[in-house]
């Protein structure tokens, strides 16, 4: 094979071929979690910035001149439309640049080489390209913040009329423009990425990894990759038609309407449409924000557990039902756009459908947990906390998919409280339990073990005291998006709980920064990790310490069992990693186990897909 | 071990694993998203069709002819894999050269098509009906003119002897994704002359 000796070179690359336009799998996870992080810091400030706003509206807010400049009125309060701008971007920030990019970008990027078995990703070149227009997009995004006529501020989901005149309010002049271009190519950056997750997963597994034997994160990233190949180019058509409206003058969204006494040219546009298209990607995307973080949390459990998964099978195809229904359960975000109430109906049914793999999952996990050894790592904390978040969130949803109780609570703080409890707090434990679970395979070291404890009951207990008193003040019909709710006499009553909250996000936005002193502290000075901290089954852990590119020294371990066997009964140890044959177990072999090793040298006579013989 | 476990299904096969050409697998991917882009396009079309409102105008001709043209461009594109499967480096040429002209001809009629529009007094700006029937054929020529880089760079490896019958993954990438941007059209095609 020709093509093999190609890469069968040994010369150090140069540094910026190394560590910034690299096609290393595991540098490319490191820059999308370095840039997931320094977006989580952004995108948790702005929403500190208006939870002051909301909590204490009176407050005399100068000495935020410095870096808000214009944006402090006179009087030393908050602009109302940069209170506006605060809001969309804290959510396209969150929702785009921290749980998708960074969550996915950080953990599929990282463990899909690995746990499956492969050199790299399918391709090197794609994955860096993957990274670069996530950068280019982010820079744009990140320069909207500082123009003069502020960024984009008609909300993360921009409707149109809103978004799409520029005239409306001056959000949707130049920053709406920034946020359309930057979103598109956020989208070829994550098509990139997802078409090479897909293709690692399914065609350079290794020897003996059968599609039954993957790790349940996998199947999450597949699932996650899979859902994003479908629903993101729906995003890019419905932002393609927004920019003609905007910047060419046709009429796919605006209809005759009169603004400002002056009727528009425009003829025939359908704004409802811009909202079946939105959300044909929008409701998918919770699930690409949620599914990375469920399979990181069955990882963990498990591990932490010293118990099999349980119900491996179960979860696998729950996870395939959510990604399923994820595509046509659109329209329960539209129900008071005038929909045909027979139609919402439909969608309603289909909603509550979801609850059913959701209750398999959250039992899943807790049946894992039962009578279990379990190790109170940092990681585990949250993965637990994960599930906690995952079930009050996900009661909740089942209040606001019907579409009677809807017409209520639609755009309320109840919305805002449900959301983020089942898709934000619970994808940022995600993201959190990976980081400190996987450091020592990132960078070789141990984060600090008592600082991430106190980092997650802070975090924890702030999540819980910030969001469950905005369910009472939904249900009291607070409108979520609003600036002030002092003018009104009916809504000053809940001035006091508003104030809690805002305290609530205030501490837990501050204990954040004992995990990035923790993060940053133990990447340099952190005790250096044992080969395996956490005695887990799955491949990773099989490599050496600091793996080069090509992850493992001579050849990819071939593996022969799933990567549950903890605690098995009869083992001498309480783990069996996945690459360790049933003829060296005879101890804690099951009856068919001991007729699998009969095929065992099939297994290794297998062919795949080894990109390149030897690491550099 | 309780006696249950012996009753538990013996030996299963080690199963195979399932693989492809890495290439030829991601550019299936490719072809998935764009379809999801014009599955949402057409969707969109069909919804707000459904909503009255809606300019009828006649479709321009050199559409028609235009659509001959690229069929038969991919029937050249066949051609030229199977004479690369035989080692037929003269009639490899000649075949991908046809395609690429082919190709570019369907562009500049697509363009021609454009002018007609203009002619009924169909533009861009106006009514929804006008506007899509712009953003179906112009999407679709985007995607073109980057399945014609591809075969650029195929008709450069052809003319360097760089594809024959053991080194067939780049003719067989290049001619799934044209043969894609060619049924892509004839849906599209169909669909506007269908639903109009």
């Amino acid at each position: 094979m020709a093509h093999v000796e190609e890469h069968d070179h040994h010369e150090e690359l140069p540094f910026w071929r190394k560590y910034i336009f690299s096609e290393d799998h595991k540098v490319i996870a490191k820059q999308y979690m370095f840039s997931g992080i320094f977006w989580a810091i952004i995108g948790a400030s702005l929403s500190i910035l208006f939870r002051l706003q909301l909590g204490f509206p009176d407050m005399k807010l100068e000495w935020l001149r410095p870096i808000l400049g214009g944006w402090i009125d006179e009087s030393g309060r908050l602009d109302p439309e940069f209170y506006l701008a605060l809001v969309t971007m804290h959510g396209t920030i969150m929702v785009f640049f921290v749980l998708t990019a960074g969550l996915s970008g950080t953990f599929s990027n990282f463990l899909i080489p690995l746990q499956v078995g492969a050199r790299d990703m399918a391709s090197g070149f794609l994955n860096m390209l993957s990274y670069w227009f996530f950068f280019v997009s982010s820079l744009l995004m990140f320069f909207s913040l500082f123009i003069e006529t502020g960024p984009a501020s008609g909300g993360w989901v921009i409707y149109p009329p809103l978004s799409a005149l520029p005239q409306a309010m001056s959000g949707s002049g130049l920053g709406m423009t920034l946020w359309l271009l930057s979103m598109a190519i956020f989208i070829v950056s994550q098509l990139l990425g997802g078409i090479n997750y897909i293709t690692t997963v399914i065609n350079l597994r290794t020897r003996g990894m059968s599609f039954s034997k993957l790790p349940l994160t996998i199947w999450a990233f597949l699932l996650t990759a899979i859902l994003g190949l479908i629903s993101f180019p729906v995003l890019l058509s419905a932002a393609l038609l927004l920019i003609f409206d905007r910047s060419m003058g046709t009429s796919f969204y605006l209809s005759e309407i009169y603004i400002g006494g002056e009727a528009l040219p425009n003829v025939g546009g359908s704004p409802i449409l811009f909202q079946h298209l939105f959300w044909f990607l929008g409701h998918p995307e919770v699930y690409i924000v949620l599914l990375p973080a469920l399979g990181i949390t069955s990882e963990i459990i498990a591990t932490n557990s010293r118990k099999p998964i349980f119900g491996y099978r179960a979860m696998i195809a729950s996870m395939i039902g959510i990604a399923f229904l994820a595509f046509i359960v659109w329209a329960h975000h539209m129900f008071v756009t005038g929909m045909n109430p027979f139609l919402g109906s439909i969608f309603m049914f289909l909603t509550l459908i979801i609850a059913v793999p959701s209750a398999v999952k959250a039992f899943n996990y807790i049946t894992t947990l039962w009578r279990g050894n379990i190790v109170f790592t940092p990681a585990m904390l949250f993965s637990i906390g994960l599930v906690s978040f995952f079930i009050s969130g996900g009661l909740t949803g089942i209040i606001l998919g019907n579409s009677a109780l809807d017409i209520q609570l639609h755009d309320t703080y109840f919305v805002v409280a449900h959301f983020h409890l089942v898709m934000g707090a619970a994808s940022a434990f995600g993201f959190l339990a990976g980081v400190y679970h996987w450091f020592p395979k990132f960078f070789g070291r141990m984060m600090n073990k008592t600082l991430g404890y106190i980092h997650f009951w802070f975090t924890f207990v702030g999540i819980y005291l910030v969001f469950f008193p905005m369910h009472y003040i939904g249900i009291a019909g607070f409108p979520r998006r609003y600036y002030s709710f002092t003018t009104y006499e009916a809504f000053r009553t809940f001035g006091d709980l508003n104030m809690f909250v805002s305290l609530a996000a205030i501490m837990t936005f501050s204990a954040q920064f004992l995990f990035l002193w923790n993060f940053f502290y133990s990447i340099f000075k952190g005790k250096k990790a044992p080969l395996n901290p956490w005695k887990s089954n799955t491949l990773e852990w099989t490599t050496p310490l600091h793996p080069g590119h090509g992850n493992w020294p001579g050849e990819i371990p071939p593996v022969y069992r799933w990567a549950y066997d903890y605690s098995k009964p009869g083992a001498n140890d309480d783990f069996i990693p996945q690459n360790v044959p049933y003829s060296q177990t005879p101890e804690s072999n099951l009856p068919h186990e001991n007729a699998l090793i009969a095929l065992e040298k099939e297994i290794e006579a297998q062919n795949y897909n080894d990109q390149f013989k030897q690491p550099h | 071990m309780s006696e249950t476990v012996n009753f538990l299904p013996v030996a299963e096969e080690p199963e195979e694993t399932l693989s492809m050409n890495p290439k030829k697998f991601i550019l299936w991917m490719f072809v998935v998203s764009i379809v999801m882009l014009f599955a949402a396009m057409t969707s969109a079309y069909l919804v707000r069709r459904a909503e009255g409102n809606w300019l009828e105008f006649k479709m321009p001709a050199i559409f028609m002819y235009s659509t001959v043209v690229l069929l038969v461009s991919s029937a050249s594109m066949h051609w030229a894999y199977r004479a690369a499967k035989k080692d037929d480096f003269g009639v490899l040429r000649t075949a991908i050269s046809i395609t690429f002209a082919f190709g570019l001809a369907f562009l500049v009629m697509q363009f021609l098509g454009w002018k007609d529009l203009v002619a009924q007094n169909v533009y861009f700006v106006g009514n929804p009906s006008g506007s899509f029937m712009y953003v179906f054929t112009g999407l679709h020529a985007f995607h073109l003119i980057s399945g014609l880089l591809v075969l650029l760079f195929a008709l450069r490896a052809a003319f360097k002897l760089k594809i024959h019958a053991k080194n067939l993954t780049q003719i067989e990438v290049c001619m799934t994704y044209w043969h894609f941007l060619d049924i892509l059209w004839v849906y599209l095609f169909g669909f506007l002359l269908y639903f109009n």
